[in-house]
């Protein structure tokens, strides 16, 4: 590895609801005790790691996404818009130019192939970017608004802000979206190391192989994290074990655990068995990039 | 409208992990043949698990495009490039290449390569399944390829085709199994709708989620109707969840304990209602309560 280079470490997961969120939030908050950690959190469509996460807010930045805005008095009605547009995202309606912009790609094809200049980009609010100040640690949050549904331009963007401005914090924590498709290789493309957080049960399995299937498609190398260990069977760990995928952690269910969580409380330094699981944990990564 | 007497259902929680599946099935098993089930949750498809679908038919999904360069025909100019948004066309040993995993179809390299050197071809991005399931009742079910984009593409397709089905058979039900977020197969799976089912847990971030759900349920103006599971494992937390709910005039479907039973059933392949526990009777009501809900004209 190289010391210059902060260690990205990805936490994700087939299935939402594993614990991917209870994992990131205490092992950013564990690292964060000898060094300094940033913690990113990717789930933009549901981000939820700010209900841990205590500290002051340095900066919010608005995020845009380009989209064509259409110039009625420039436009000759010349067709070329509609048909270049694959996401059908212009739509020549008659005399009328539609711009739908949940669809837009930001491709800038309509516009730059426009005769007459009469699609200029221009900016179109998507989310926001939030940096929270809690010591030791650096919270990144991404958040999409409401009403958009194109997750992967956000996460491209949050990246690109880590990667120019936070890269000097040597260990960065990125809690991912949930599962296989491109939200989730967006967020874990730049990772040294995905951490998959599952459970023990058939729906936990399932989704497992999904995201290890995923994982090993954008060729990153992953250790499973078990969360709730007890509840349900050992399938998990005898499919690990066979698909030669190293068991990082067994966290056994306890209610304690999910009493903190529903109030919004970091667990790290409160249960003894976390504290050792999250030291095998990072060991056991950096042992293997 | 001819889909007057089909109600559609969808099952949605924002966040994952509150048992939507493991209900959502339950109410699949509760409406037996009278419906037509949906699993729109292409990304991460669980209820297969439950009810034992026979994988009956299997059809192939394309959805978007993907930049092909024919080498022969390629004089390097590097407009390609230029004008990708998406990092998508790299150079490397001296050719130029399409990074299939970056690529958006977009077609913006095609329109501008001056030798014509660049098709698009149709990308396969997952499988669509109509299936018979244990009970009897035709499940339309899909996987999405592995880092495929579009699933909003396919879960509208799961969608029309469990539509049509419900059509020609004349079924009084559809049960969506939703997507999780708030993205586009969220969003997918909500057209349509009669009634939607929310599903939660009292915690700060089922809270949360269920409040960014639910504001893109109300861009569709669709009822709505919200089941607490585990309930007792934060009572602060349920109590405000039903502050939320009368506020916005969610129907509170009902509050159901933590019970390892959701497990326990997952286990023997089974849903919750097949097996005897106090939890049977309780989703049995939530799905009277529901039907009562869809029919009563407001
Ligand atoms: S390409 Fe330009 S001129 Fe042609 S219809 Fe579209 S906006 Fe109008
Ligand atoms: S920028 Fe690209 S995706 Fe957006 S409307 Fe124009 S052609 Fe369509
Ligand atoms: S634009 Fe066409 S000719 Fe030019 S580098 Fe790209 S593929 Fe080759
Ligand atoms: S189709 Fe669009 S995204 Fe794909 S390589 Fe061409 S310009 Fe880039």
């Amino acid at each position: 590895m190289n010391p210059d280079k902060p260690l990205k470490i990805a936490v994700a997961s087939g299935k939402g609801g594993t614990g991917k969120t209870l994992f990131s939030t205490n092992l950013a908050a564990f690292l964060s005790q000898k060094q300094k950690t940033l913690l990113v959190d990717l789930d933009v469509e549901e981000p939820n790691d700010f209900l841990f996460i205590n500290g002051t807010i340095e900066k919010i930045s608005d995020q845009y996404k380009m989209i064509p805005l259409w110039d009625e008095n420039k436009c000759t009605l010349c067709g070329s818009c509609s048909n270049t547009c694959k996401y059908h995202a212009v739509v020549q309606l008659g005399t009328f130019i539609a711009v739908f912009t949940e669809l837009c790609h930001s491709c800038y094809a309509c516009s730059e192939l426009c005769p007459v200049q009469a699609l200029p980009m221009q900016r179109h609010k998507m989310g926001k970017i939030t940096t929270i100040d809690s010591g030791n640690l650096t919270f990144i949050e991404s958040r999409l608004e409401v009403g958009e549904e194109q997750a992967v331009p956000l996460i491209h963007q949050t990246h690109d802000l880590v990667d120019t401005q936070y890269k000097d914090i040597p260990i960065q924590v990125f809690d991912c979206p949930p599962g296989t498709s491109c939200p989730v290789v967006a967020a874990a493309r730049k990772a040294d190391f995905v951490v998959l957080v599952t459970e023990p049960t058939p729906f936990g399995l399932n989704d497992l192989r999904l995201a290890i299937e995923t994982m090993q498609k954008i060729q990153k190398p992953v250790g499973v994290v078990i969360n709730r260990w007890g509840i349900g069977n050992d399938e998990v760990e005898k499919y690990c074990d066979q698909a030669q995928i190293p068991i990082l952690a067994k966290i056994p269910f306890d209610r304690q655990i999910a009493e903190y969580y529903s109030n919004g409380e970091l667990v790290y330094d409160k249960i003894e068995y976390i504290t050792t699981s999250l030291r095998q944990v990072i060991t056991a990564i950096q042992h293997a990039v | 409208m001819q889909s007057n007497n089909i109600h559609e259902i969808v099952v949605l929680s924002g966040k994952g992990g509150t048992g939507k599946t493991s209900l959502t099935a339950s109410l699949a098993v509760l409406a037996g043949n009278d419906a037509v089930i949906a699993d729109c949750d292409v990304d991460a498809a669980n209820m297969h698990l439950l009810l034992r679908p026979d994988f009956g038919e299997t059809f192939e999904f394309y959805s978007g495009e993907l930049a092909v360069i024919n080498q022969d025909l390629c004089n390097q100019c590097g407009t390609c490039a230029e004008v990708c948004r998406f990092h998508a066309i790299p150079q490397d040993k001296n050719q130029y290449q399409i990074n299939a995993l970056d690529c958006e179809g977009c077609g913006y390299c095609e329109k501008v390569c001056p030798t014509h050197a660049i098709t698009m071809q149709e990308r396969r991005s997952g499988s669509v399944y109509i299936s018979k399931t244990k009970v009897g009742s035709t499940m339309v079910h899909a996987r999405l390829d592995i880092a495929a984009e579009n699933s909003g593409k396919l879960v509208a397709k799961v969608k029309n085709d469990a539509k049509a089905i419900a059509l020609a058979g004349n079924k009084h039900f559809i049960i969506v199994d939703g997507s999780p977020g708030i993205g586009c197969p969220v969003v997918s799976s909500l057209a349509g709708a009669n009634y939607v089912i929310l599903v939660t847990e009292p915690t700060m971030s089922g809270l949360h989620d269920l409040k960014r759900v639910h504001a893109v349920i109300e861009r569709f103006r669709i009822k709505s109707g919200c089941i607490i599971n585990k309930y007792d494992l934060n009572k602060e937390q349920t109590a405000e969840i039903k502050c939320f709910l009368r506020e916005e005039q969610i129907d509170h479907l009902a509050d159901i304990p933590y019970d390892s039973i959701f497990s326990e059933a997952m286990i023997e392949e089974k849903t919750i209602v097949e097996i005897e526990s106090p939890l049977k009777q309780l989703v049995g009501s939530i799905w009277e309560k529901v039907k009562e809900q869809l029919t009563r004209k407001n």
